[in-house]
């Protein structure tokens, strides 16, 4: 590892004043920074560690929505949301294994955006809202093409705000080296309307498959999307798998999350 | 140069690092406690598990300025002082839980960690649970028997592979 200055602020005050450095960066859980750093694909000067931050971290079940703070790792949300949303609890059982759900939290993953994050499926299919120092920012606004945010630099998520959908399931096929989605399917349904977001699949990272939206909010069930699949022409296409496989797999993860979701 | 302080093992410790000490190379090179493996330094193989403040974490991919204050427990603290190995580490023994020995500080780490959310977890449990430590003996049969064993649950059934 290359020398490197890491602040620890208490407080987000503080942490907003150490990431105005041009040269510094934010460490949330660190479970894709450091290895990214040790690569050197990434080398700020500077790191700003949020887990001191109580105010940061935490997770609140309100009328028809959850708060998650932005430095909650997965295995917190895994646990703490197991009743309110299981579809979400799920997914943050999912994510890498153990020991890195221990480290690793919500507020790092959205703000890295990695295409085949888990995340930002659920994020965009629950419409939830961005929470950040200075301002709400709504899921089809946030994300911004692969490893693209909507945050400017300087800027932290503080969290993250699901609207509970009445019907959810989250449908991965994993990558099994790297547990990442090869491609994964969220499908969130409430109040007349559904959602399905798609991870792992994409060249501009997460998306929703309008198609499948339209089908299911006419009749929510397996059947609805039979024969539906996305265009291949934009699908990232790499030695896991060529653009048509994964459009494939985005028809069957979505039709297992509908199944999973009804059941 | 950054002072650190923790607690390893029950102990407390401190040692001044550059900022940039991951928490195994302030484990394996400042505290000198070596059972802590690097098998890949990427994340991937879990022979650096330890424990923080209780909940299992890979060790290089954590600096050590980020365990401050923290209780950590590696495999060091697992024997009792006169040697007698935990129930965890005993069930390896018995069941040819290692081959190499490599993985396996990592592997009881995780094992110990699993055991803590879920006395008596299921084969299927367990391989999952067991999904971020890499076994590159390809032992984890053995592993899993050893880990079924120490929770209590009887594995006489379970043929050796």
């Amino acid at each position: 590892m290359y020398e490197v200055i890491i602040t620890r602020p208490r407080s987000l005050a503080e942490a907003i004043e150490a990431l105005g450095d041009d040269n510094a960066t934010p460490l949330a859980g660190g479970q894709t920074l450091i290895p990214t750093m040790k690569q050197r694909l990434a080398a700020p000067e500077v790191l700003v560690s949020l887990a001191g931050i109580e105010e940061l971290s935490g997770v609140t079940i309100g009328d028809g929505e959850i708060t998650i703070g932005a430095a909650t790792t997965h295995a917190d949300v895994a646990r703490e949301v197991a009743g309110a949303c299981p579809a979400l609890a799920a997914l943050a059982g999912g994510i890498g294994d153990p020991a890195v759900r221990n480290r690793g939290t919500i507020g790092g993953s959205l703000a890295n955006n990695d295409p085949a994050a888990d995340y930002p499926a659920a994020v965009l299919a629950c419409d939830a809202t961005i929470i950040t120092n200075d301002r709400e920012i709504r899921s089809d606004e946030f994300f911004d093409g692969m490893f693209g945010t909507a945050l400017f630099e300087g800027e932290i998520i503080t969290g993250v705000r699901f609207p509970i959908p009445e019907r959810a399931a989250y449908a991965k096929f994993d990558q099994p080296a790297s547990r990442f989605a090869l491609t994964g399917v969220f499908v969130a349904a409430g109040g007349g309307v559904v959602r399905v977001a798609v991870t792992g699949a994409g060249e501009d990272g997460v998306f929703r498959w309008d198609a499948a939206e339209q089908a299911l909010a006419k009749d929510f069930s397996p059947s609805a999307i039979e024969g539906l699949s996305p265009d291949p022409s934009g699908m990232i296409g790499d030695l896991h798998g060529t653009p048509e496989y994964r459009a494939h797999l985005v028809g069957v993860m979505t039709k297992r999350a509908v199944e999973a979701a009804l059941g | 140069m950054t002072q650190v302080s923790m607690t390893v093992n029950g102990k407390p410790v401190s040692g001044d690092v550059p900022d940039n000490t991951l928490l195994v190379d302030f484990l394996r090179e400042t505290l000198e406690l070596t059972g802590t493996h690097v098998g890949c330094d990427t994340s991937q193989c879990g022979a650096c598990v330890v424990h923080v403040n209780g909940r299992a974490v890979k060790a290089c991919t954590m600096f050590a300025l980020e365990a401050e204050g923290a209780e950590v427990a590696t495999i060091e603290g697992e024997a009792a002082p006169d040697g007698t190995l935990s129930a965890i580490q005993q069930a390896f023994q018995d069941h040819h839980g290692l081959q190499c020995g490599f993985c396996t500080p990592g592997m009881v780490m995780s094992a110990k960690a699993l055991l803590a959310e879920n006395p008596k977890p299921t084969e299927a449990e367990i391989r999952e649970y067991l999904e971020g430590n890499i076994c590159r003996c390809t032992g984890y049969h053995n592993i899993v028997k050893a880990i079924m064993a120490a929770s209590g649950q009887d594995v006489s059934k379970i043929a050796a592979e």
